[in-house]
C-alpha cells in the first residue's frame, strides 16, 4: 500500500477524479447518469428496431398476401405464398370514378399511408364505418381465370368495431354482386366474442350472399334475427358480439355503397374494367 | 446472502408468489389469460424482462441517484420491453398480432417494477437475475393455471386444440362466455389465492384492524 494511493483516496485529483468521488445523489452525477442511460438505451432500442425491420416488413406483407389468397379461396399452405400471389393483378383504384389509375405503382402503393395524407384522402363527415379519413385511392386485386376473363375481385375494407379498427378484404364474383368471401387480417376485438369474426364457420356464412337486389339497392346486412324474406342478403350476427357485428355491418355497407366501391362495381357490371 | 440460489428461483413459485402473495401484476393477468398460447408467450416475455431488467439495474445500482431511481428503472425496463416486442414482430408475427398491446403494458407491470425496487436495488446482479427469473416463472405459473381454466371452459380448447367440441362448431359443449371476459380472471385468481392460503396458512395476512368487543350497557 503506497502513500500515493492513500492521498488519492482522500483528495481525488483532476476533473474526472473529482467527478467520480461525488456522491451518487449530487446534481452533476444525477444529470450524468440520466443522460448516459438515455443515450445508451435509445441507441440499443433503435439498433434493434432497425436491424429487425426488414424481417417485420416481410412478415406483414406475407400476412396480407396470405389473407388475400384465403379470401379468394386459393390458399394452399404447401405452395409458396409469393408464387401463389403472382396470379393476382394489383391495381390502384380511384374510388370516385371507379377506374384504375396509373398515377401510382400498384406494387408499392400503401393504402394506409394514403389515407393519412391530405393530398390523397378526404375527411369524412358522414362516417358510419368510423374511419375519420378515407383514401381516394385504394389497391384492389383481380384474379383472372385461364381464359383471361375476370374471375374474382378482392377489395380492401376497414372500419371500427368495438375496440379496434378491423382491416380486411371482401372477395366478389365477376358479376360484382355475389360475395365469395370476407375476412379480416388485423383487428383487436375480444377473443372468443368479437374476435369470432375469424371463425371459419362465421366467415363461411358470407359465401354466395348478394350485395344488392335486382333494383340495385344495397341490401346486405349483418343482423341478429334472420328476416322473413331476403335471406340471400342476410348474414347472422356474432353471438355475444353485438358491437363488433354492428361495426362489420356498417363498414360493409359503407364500402359497398356510393362512398366506397359502388362506382367501381357499376363499371365492373358494365364490363368496362 | 441469506437466500441460496435455489431458494431465489423456487420461492416465488408458491411461497412468495408475485400474484397470490404479493398481489402484483393482476392487471395483465386479467388481460392475457383468455387463451393459453397468449398467456404462455406473455409469461416468457415477462420472465425475460424481469430477469434482465433486475440484472441491469443491479449492475448499476450503486450509481443510480435515489432522486431519479424510478425513472432510471423505467428506462431500462421500457427498453427491454420494446426489444421483446420487436423480436416478437420479427420472429413470431402471428402471436405478436394478438399480443403487441399487452407486451407494451409489461412496462407498467407491477412485478417488474416491484422486483427492481425491492430486490435489484439492494442485491448483486446474479442474485437479482435469478430473483427475476423466479418471479417471472411464479407469474407464469398462475397465468397458466388461470389460462387453462378460462380457455378450456370458455372456448373448449387448450392451446387452440379442441378438447370440448362447442355448440358453435357442431358439438355438445355450451361454452361459458363470461370466462372469456376479463372479470372472470378476478374470480379465478381469488379462488387460487384462497386455495394457496388454505394450504399454507402462514401466507394469511394479519388483520390491520382489531374487532373490539363493546360491553352492553
Amino acid at each position: 500500500m503506497s502513500e500515493d494511493q492513500n492521498v488519492q483516496n482522500t483528495a481525488p485529483k483532476g476533473a474526472i477524479g473529482r467527478f467520480l468521488a461525488m456522491p451518487a445523489d449530487s446534481l452533476p452525477k444525477t444529470l450524468f447518469v440520466a443522460v448516459t442511460l438515455c443515450l445508451i438505451a435509445s441507441m440499443i432500442v433503435s439498433a434493434v428496431a432497425v436491424a429487425l425491420r426488414p424481417m417485420q416488413e416481410v412478415n406483414k406483407l406475407k400476412d396480407k398476401q396470405v389473407n388475400i389468397l384465403q379470401v379468394a379461396g386459393v390458399y394452399d399452405p404447401n405452395v409458396d405464398v409469393v408464387e401463389a400471389f403472382a396470379a393476382f393483378e394489383p391495381h390502384v383504384l380511384e374510388l370516385e370514378t371507379g377506374e384504375f389509375t396509373d398515377q401510382f405503382d400498384a406494387k408499392t402503393f400503401d393504402d394506409r399511408a394514403a389515407a393519412d395524407d391530405p393530398a390523397t384522402s378526404v375527411a369524412l363527415t358522414d362516417d358510419p364505418a368510423g374511419i375519420a379519413r378515407k383514401s381516394k385511392f385504394v389497391t384492389v386485386y383481380l384474379l383472372r381465370d385461364d381464359a383471361g376473363a375476370i374471375d374474382k375481385v378482392i377489395l380492401p375494407i376497414h372500419g371500427y368495431g368495438l375496440w379496434s379498427t378491423l382491416y380486411g378484404f371482401i372477395a366478389l364474383e365477376e358479376n360484382g354482386n355475389d360475395i365469395y368471401g370476407l375476412q379480416f387480417y388485423s383487428h383487436a376485438e375480444t377473443p372468443g366474442l368479437g374476435a369470432e369474426v375469424d371463425n371459419p364457420r362465421w366467415k363461411a356464412l358470407w359465401r354466395d350472399k348478394k350485395l344488392a337486389d335486382e333494383d340495385g339497392l344495397l341490401q346486405i346486412t349483418v343482423a341478429k334475427a334472420a328476416p322473413a324474406a331476403g335471406a340471400e342478403f342476410h348474414v347472422d350476427a356474432l353471438a355475444g358480439a353485438t358491437l363488433t357485428s354492428r361495426g362489420v355491418d356498417n363498414l360493409v355497407k359503407f364500402w359497398m355503397g356510393e362512398a366506397g366501391f359502388a362506382p367501381f362495381l357499376t363499371n365492373l357490371k358494365a364490363g368496362e374494367i | 446472502m441469506a437466500q441460496t440460489k435455489r431458494e431465489l428461483l423456487v420461492d416465488p413459485m408458491v411461497d412468495n408468489n408475485p400474484i397470490t402473495l404479493q398481489v402484483l401484476g393482476i392487471c395483465s393477468a386479467l388481460a392475457v389469460t383468455s387463451s393459453l398460447q397468449v398467456a404462455f408467450v406473455m409469461s416468457i416475455a415477462v420472465t425475460l424482462v424481469t430477469a434482465f431488467s433486475s440484472m441491469f439495474i443491479s449492475m448499476i445500482r450503486n450509481q443510480i441517484p435515489s432522486s431519479i431511481r424510478i425513472i432510471v428503472q423505467m428506462v431500462i425496463i421500457a427498453s427491454l420491453v420494446i426489444m421483446v416486442d420487436q423480436v416478437l414482430k420479427a420472429y413470431a408475427f402471428e402471436i405478436s398480432k394478438t399480443l403487441s398491446v399487452f407486451v407494451g403494458l409489461i412496462i407498467t407491470n407491477c412485478i417488474v417494477m416491484g422486483r427492481a425496487e425491492a430486490f435489484a436495488m439492494k442485491n448483486p446482479p446474479v442474485a437479482s437475475f435469478l430473483d427475476g427469473v423466479g418471479n417471472g416463472l411464479g407469474y407464469g405459473l398462475i397465468l397458466m393455471m388461470v389460462g387453462v381454466i378460462r380457455e378450456l371452459f370458455g372456448a373448449g380448447t387448450l392451446f387452440g386444440v379442441t378438447i370440448l367440441e362447442t355448440v358453435n362448431n357442431g358439438g355438445w359443449y355450451v361454452p361459458n362466455g363470461m370466462l372469456l371476459l376479463p372479470p372472470s380472471a378476478f374470480f379465478i385468481i381469488g379462488l387460487i389465492i384462497w386455495a394457496f392460503r388454505t394450504i399454507k396458512p402462514e401466507q394469511v395476512e394479519e388483520r390491520e384492524y382489531k374487532i373490539q368487543t363493546v360491553e352492553a350497557h
